[in-house]
C-alpha cells in the first residue's frame, strides 16, 4: 500500500521529498537555477523527470525509479499511436479538478466503417475518405488556440477480416492520426493490426468471450487493449485482473455508455470506477476510461438532428464525468463546437486566476490617432477581445478595467463596471497623454453607461472626451473601426 | 503464502527462527558469531512473521524448488467489485419555494430542493431526495433575444403574463422567474410600486413558485425587493439577488429584514468566490432563518468560464458535505447566461449551422455540466434546453435500467 499512499498524496507531495532523490548538483541542465527549483516544478507537473538529464544516468537508476513511482499518476497514462502522431490518455492525478488539475485532455475519435466506400459512389454519399478528411480538417480558433479533433475509430460492420483490412489500409494510408480498431472477432482485429503495423492502435475490445485471443494480439502487436463489460463492473474488474496477469499492461476500461435508459448507470459506473481508483486505492481500476457516445445512435427511430443532439449532451456528460477518450459519430459543427470547447475548458488549470492584470495594453504600433478601447479584466473576455484585435491586425490601445474578473455584461449589471470606474480606469491608464484625440470606445454591453461616462470623464479632469459605443461582441470591432474610425469631429 | 518446503518441520523451523533472530540482532551475512552466556530456547522465541521470510542458511536448508514460470491465466480470475463509498458529516439544507393557500400563499404547487447527503447523482451512495428544478426566465419589458429563442416566444415577447403562462402550460416548468429589468435607473427606472404590480399580475397568471429578479443596481433592487416582499406576503418567492454590494451601500439589512418579515427566500449572489459567499451568508443569518437562503455562485457561459463555475460548484458542494455549514445551502445557476457566448448565436459560417440547434445546445450543455456539479435550481430560456434537462434529470434520478444487450454489439451496427 505504500506506493498507493504516495500516489494519493499527490497534493501533499512535497518538493523536499522529491529534492532528496535528485542528484543535487545544481547543474542547471534543466534550465532551472538549482535542483530545489526543479523539484518544485516537478511537483507542480510543470516539468517531467526527463527534463533532468543526470537523473537518467545509470548511477541514479534507483532514485529515478523511486521518483517515477512517487510521481506516477493514479490513472495510468497510455499512449496510442507512435512517433509524432500520438495521443496520451489517462495520467490523471486526481478525481476532482479542484484537487489539482486534469491532465491529458479527452481524446475524441470519430467512427468510420469498413463497409463505407473509399470514394463516393453517388452524389451526396459520405465516403470513408471524406469522413477522414473532415476529422482531419476540423479546426476552430478559440482564445488564441486552435481546437482540433484527435482520432479515427475504424469499426467492422462487415465482420469480415479481408474487408476490415482493406478499410484499415485505406484509413492508415490517408491519415497519420492515431487509430482505434473496433471489432469483437479477434480474426478481424488481427487483420486490422497487420494493416497498421508500427502504428500502435488501440484495440477495441476484449470481452468475457474473446479476452484470451485479444490479449495475445495485444501482446504480439504491442498495443493497448480496451475491456468492454457493459454495466458489469465485476466483470470489468475481473477482466482487468486477468489481463494484467496475462501480461497486458496498457488497458482501457469501458463500462458501457447508455444514452437514455441507463444514462444514470453510465454516470454512476464511470464515477465508481474512477473513485475506486482515486480514493479507494483500487489498482485494477487505475486505467483510462473510454466513453462511446456513438451508442446514442443505436436503435432509435428519430431524426438525425435528435440523435446528434443526444450524442452531444451524452458526450459532455462523459467529458465531465471522467472519460479519457470518446468515440463519437456526429461530425456536425454545431455538435463538435461545444464539445471541443468544453473539453478544452475542463482541462485548463484551475489554479490560474480568472482575472488578468488591469492595465493599458498596446497592440501593434499605436500612434497618437490610434483607437482607444476598453474592456474588463475577466480573463476570457480579455482573451476574446485580444484575439479579435489581433485577427484584425489594427494598431490600438486597450484599457483593461478592473471588474474583479467579471465579464462585461455581468459587471455592468452588478455595478463592477460603472461610469465612475471607467473614468478612473481611463485616467489611471495614462492613455490620454499618448493620443491626441478624445474618443473612447466602450463595449456594446456597456452601452447604457455611455452618457454618464462622458460626464464622469469630465469630473476626473478629462473634459471633451466622447464615448463611442462599440459592438456587443468583439467580433464586431473590425467593422466598427472600418466604419467609424477615425471619428468625424463632433460639435461640442 | 506457501514459501517454505514441507520437510523436516521442527528442525527447519528452529533454524529459520535463529536466522531471523540473528538478523534482528543486526548480524547477517557469513560473519561468524559466538553467543556467550546466552540461554537460547528457540521454542520460546516470539518472532515477527516477517522474520520467517528470511531464507534459511544454506548449510541447513534443503534445496528450494525453482520458482515455476508465471502461468498465464486460462480462465477469468474473479475480482469482484465493491464501490468505495464515503460517509459525509454534512447535509445541504432543505428549502421550499412557493407556498400554497394553507401555507399562507396562493401557489397551486410548491417545489422543495436541497437535502443532499452526497455528491450530485452518486446513487451508489445515496439517491437524491429532491430532483433539481427548472425555472424559465421572463422579463417585464421587451428585451433583446437571440433569434433561436425569439422564434419560440415571438408572440409573448412583450407580454410577461402570457410568456409566464406559456412556460408553465406548454413547457411544464417547475418555477418561473420574472426579471424586473425595467426598474434599472439607466433603463426605465420603473418605480418599486409599479414593479410590485407586475409581480402581482404574474402571481395571478400562474400558480407555480416565483423567482423575482432585479436589475443589478443594489440600491434600487433593495427598494424593489422590499416592496415586492410586502405585496407578495406569504408566497415564499425567491428574491434574486442579495449581494455584498448591498451591504456596502447600506441597504442589505433593510431588504433582508423585509424578506424575513414577509416570509420569502433570498438568493445570495457572489462572484466565483467561496469566502465571499460565506461572508454574505453570515451577514444574512443575522436577519433570517438559514433555511431561507439559496446561493448563486455565478454561472459563466460555456466557452467563457463555465469551467470556473463547474469547479466552484464542485468545491462548494464537497466542502458543504464535509461539514462547512456556511455552504450547506442549495445552489442556483443562471444558465441562461450561456447565450452570452458568441458561439451560441453568432453566424460563424455554414459548417457550424444551424444556429437554431447550436444555441439551445449551448444552453443545454452549460446546464448539464452544472447539474453534475450539484446545482439545485436552473434559470433557463430555450424550450429544447428545458426539455432535455428535464429528461436527463429524470433519467439520473434512478438507476438499474441499463440493458446491456442494447449496446453489446454496437461496434458492428450500421448507423
Amino acid at each position: 500500500m505504500t506506493e498507493r499512499e504516495l500516489k494519493k498524496g499527490v497534493k501533499g507531495l512535497s518538493p523536499i521529498d522529491v529534492y532528496a532523490l535528485l542528484p543535487k548538483t545544481n547543474c542547471k541542465e534543466c534550465g532551472e537555477t538549482n535542483c530545489m527549483a526543479f523539484a518544485t516544478k516537478l511537483v507542480n507537473r510543470e516539468f517531467s523527470l526527463e527534463n533532468c538529464p543526470p537523473i537518467l544516468k545509470k548511477e541514479h537508476e534507483k532514485e529515478y525509479k523511486k521518483l517515477q513511482e512517487m510521481l506516477a499518476p493514479v490513472i495510468k497514462d497510455i499512449t496510442i499511436g507512435t512517433r509524432n502522431h500520438t495521443v496520451k490518455i489517462g495520467g490523471k492525478l486526481v478525481m476532482y479538478r479542484h484537487e489539482f488539475t486534469y491532465h491529458n485532455p479527452v481524446s475524441i475519435a470519430f467512427d468510420v466503417t469498413d463497409e463505407m466506400s473509399p470514394h463516393p459512389r453517388f452524389s451526396g454519399e459520405e465516403s470513408l475518405l471524406d469522413r477522414v478528411r473532415k476529422v482531419e480538417d476540423f479546426s476552430y480558433e478559440y482564445i488564441g488556440r486552435t481546437l482540433n479533433l484527435d482520432m479515427i475509430a475504424v469499426r467492422s460492420t462487415s465482420n469480415d477480416p479481408i474487408t476490415f483490412k482493406s478499410a484499415v489500409d485505406t484509413v492508415a494510408g490517408a491519415t497519420k492520426m492515431p487509430l482505434i480498431l473496433c471489432a469483437f472477432d479477434p480474426k478481424v482485429i488481427e487483420a486490422g493490426l497487420v494493416a497498421t503495423s508500427g502504428r500502435r492502435p488501440l484495440i477495441y475490445a476484449a470481452t468475457k468471450d474473446n479476452w484470451k485471443d485479444m490479449a495475445d494480439l495485444a501482446l504480439m502487436y504491442d498495443c493497448p487493449l480496451t475491456i468492454f463489460a457493459p454495466n458489469d463492473l465485476d466483470l470489468l474488474r475481473s477482466l482487468a485482473k486477468t489481463l494484467i496477469e496475462y501480461g497486458v499492461e496498457d488497458l482501457v476500461l469501458d463500462p458501457g455508455t447508455f444514452s437514455d435508459e441507463g444514462l444514470s448507470d453510465t454516470v454512476n459506473n464511470f464515477t465508481m470506477v474512477r473513485r475506486n481508483a482515486c480514493k479507494g486505492g483500487d489498482d485494477l481500476f487505475g486505467f483510462p476510461l473510454i466513453g462511446t457516445s456513438i451508442t446514442a445512435w443505436l436503435g432509435e427511430k428519430c431524426s438525425k438532428e435528435m440523435l446528434a443532439w443526444k450524442e452531444a449532451y451524452v458526450a459532455s456528460i462523459l467529458i465531465s464525468r471522467y472519460a479519457d477518450i470518446l468515440i463519437m459519430h456526429s461530425l456536425d459543427g454545431w455538435v463538435q463546437l461545444p464539445t471541443v470547447i468544453w473539453k478544452f475548458n475542463i482541462y485548463t488549470d484551475p489554479r490560474k486566476p480568472v482575472a488578468v492584470e488591469s492595465e493599458l495594453k498596446t497592440f501593434g504600433k499605436p500612434h497618437e490617432m490610434s483607437p482607444v478601447m476598453l474592456t474588463t479584466n475577466y480573463a476570457l473576455t480579455y482573451f476574446t477581445v485580444e484575439s479579435d484585435i489581433k485577427k484584425f491586425g489594427t494598431d490600438c490601445y486597450l484599457i483593461i478595467a478592473d471588474t474583479e474578473g467579471i465579464s462585461v455584461e455581468s459587471a455592468v449589471a452588478g455595478r463592477y463596471l460603472t461610469a465612475e470606474s471607467i473614468a478612473e480606469a481611463v485616467k489611471k491608464s495614462g492613455v490620454t497623454e499618448k493620443v491626441k484625440h478624445k474618443y473612447l470606445i466602450i463595449p456594446g454591453m456597456a452601452a447604457r453607461l455611455s452618457g454618464e461616462t462622458e460626464d464622469e470623464l469630465k469630473n476626473v479632469g478629462l473634459p471633451g472626451w466622447h464615448v463611442i459605443v462599440g459592438p456587443r461582441d468583439s467580433s464586431g470591432i473590425a467593422k466598427l473601426l472600418e466604419e467609424k474610425w477615425p471619428p468625424k469631429e463632433e460639435e461640442e | 503464502m506457501k514459501t517454505l518446503g514441507e520437510e523436516k518441520g521442527d528442525e527447519k523451523e528452529a533454524a529459520i527462527k535463529l536466522a531471523g533472530l540473528l538478523e534482528l540482532l543486526g548480524i547477517t551475512g557469513k560473519k561468524e558469531i559466538e553467543l556467550e552466556d546466552v540461554d537460547l530456547s528457540v521454542r520460546e522465541l516470539v518472532l515477527q512473521p516477517s522474520a520467517l521470510a528470511v531464507p534459511p542458511p544454506k548449510v541447513i536448508a534443503a534445496p528450494v524448488p525453482p520458482v515455476p514460470p508465471k502461468v498465464k491465466p486460462t480462465t477469468i480470475l474473479e475480482a469482484p467489485f465493491s464501490p468505495f463509498v464515503q460517509e459525509y458529516p454534512g447535509q445541504i439544507r432543505e428549502v421550499t419555494l412557493g407556498a400554497t393557500r394553507s401555507e399562507g400563499g396562493s401557489r397551486g404547487k410548491t417545489v422543495t430542493i436541497g437535502s443532499a447527503t452526497s455528491p450530485a447523482f452518486y446513487l451508489f451512495e445515496k439517491a437524491p431526495l429532491h430532483p433539481p428544478v427548472i425555472a424559465v426566465d421572463t422579463f417585464d419589458m421587451k428585451v433583446r433575444l437571440p433569434k433561436a429563442i425569439r422564434m419560440h416566444v415571438e408572440e409573448v415577447w412583450d407580454d410577461t403574463a402570457a410568456w409566464a403562462k406559456m412556460a408553465v402550460d406548454k413547457w411544464g416548468v417547475d418555477a418561473l422567474t420574472v426579471h424586473l429589468l425595467s426598474t434599472d435607473p439607466l433603463i426605465k427606472d420603473t418605480p418599486p410600486a409599479e414593479a410590485a404590480k407586475t409581480v402581482e399580475e404574474i402571481l395571478q397568471a400562474v400558480d407555480v413558485p416565483l423567482i423575482i429578479g432585479g436589475c443589478g443596481d443594489p440600491k434600487k433592487d433593495a427598494e424593489v425587493f422590499t416592496k415586492v416582499a410586502e405585496v407578495a406576503e406569504g408566497e415564499r418567492v425567491l428574491l434574486s439577488s442579495l449581494t455584498l454590494d448591498m451591504g456596502d451601500v447600506g441597504v442589505l439589512d433593510g431588504v433582508a429584514k423585509a424578506a424575513a418579515e414577509y416570509g420569502h427566500l433570498v438568493l445570495a449572489f457572489t462572484a466565483l468566490d467561496l469566502n465571499r459567499a460565506k461572508e454574505l451568508n453570515r451577514k444574512l443569518y443575522d436577519y433570517m432563518s438559514e433555511d431561507n437562503i439559496i446561493m448563486d455562485l455565478t454561472t459563466a457561459a460555456l466557452g467563457y468560464g463555465l469551467e470556473y463555475s463547474f469547479t466552484i460548484h464542485e468545491r462548494a458542494r464537497m466542502a458543504a458535505l464535509m461539514g462547512d455549514s456556511e455552504l450547506q445551502h442549495p445552489v442556483l445557476a443562471g444558465t441562461t447566461n450561456a447565450w452570452a457566448a458568441r458561439e451560441a448565436w453568432l453566424n460563424l459560417g455554414s459548417e457550424w449551422e444551424p444556429r437554431e440547434l447550436r444555441g439551445p445546445l449551448w444552453e443545454t450543455l452549460s446546464a448539464l455540466v452544472l447539474l453534475l456539479a450539484g446545482v439545485d435550481v436552473f434559470m433557463m430560456m430555450h424550450p429544447d434546453a428545458v426539455r432535455t434537462m428535464k429528461a436527463v434529470i429524470e433519467q439520473l434520478m434512478s438507476r438499474g435500467k441499463a440493458r446491456p444487450e442494447k449496446i453489446a454489439n454496437w461496434v458492428n451496427e450500421r448507423i
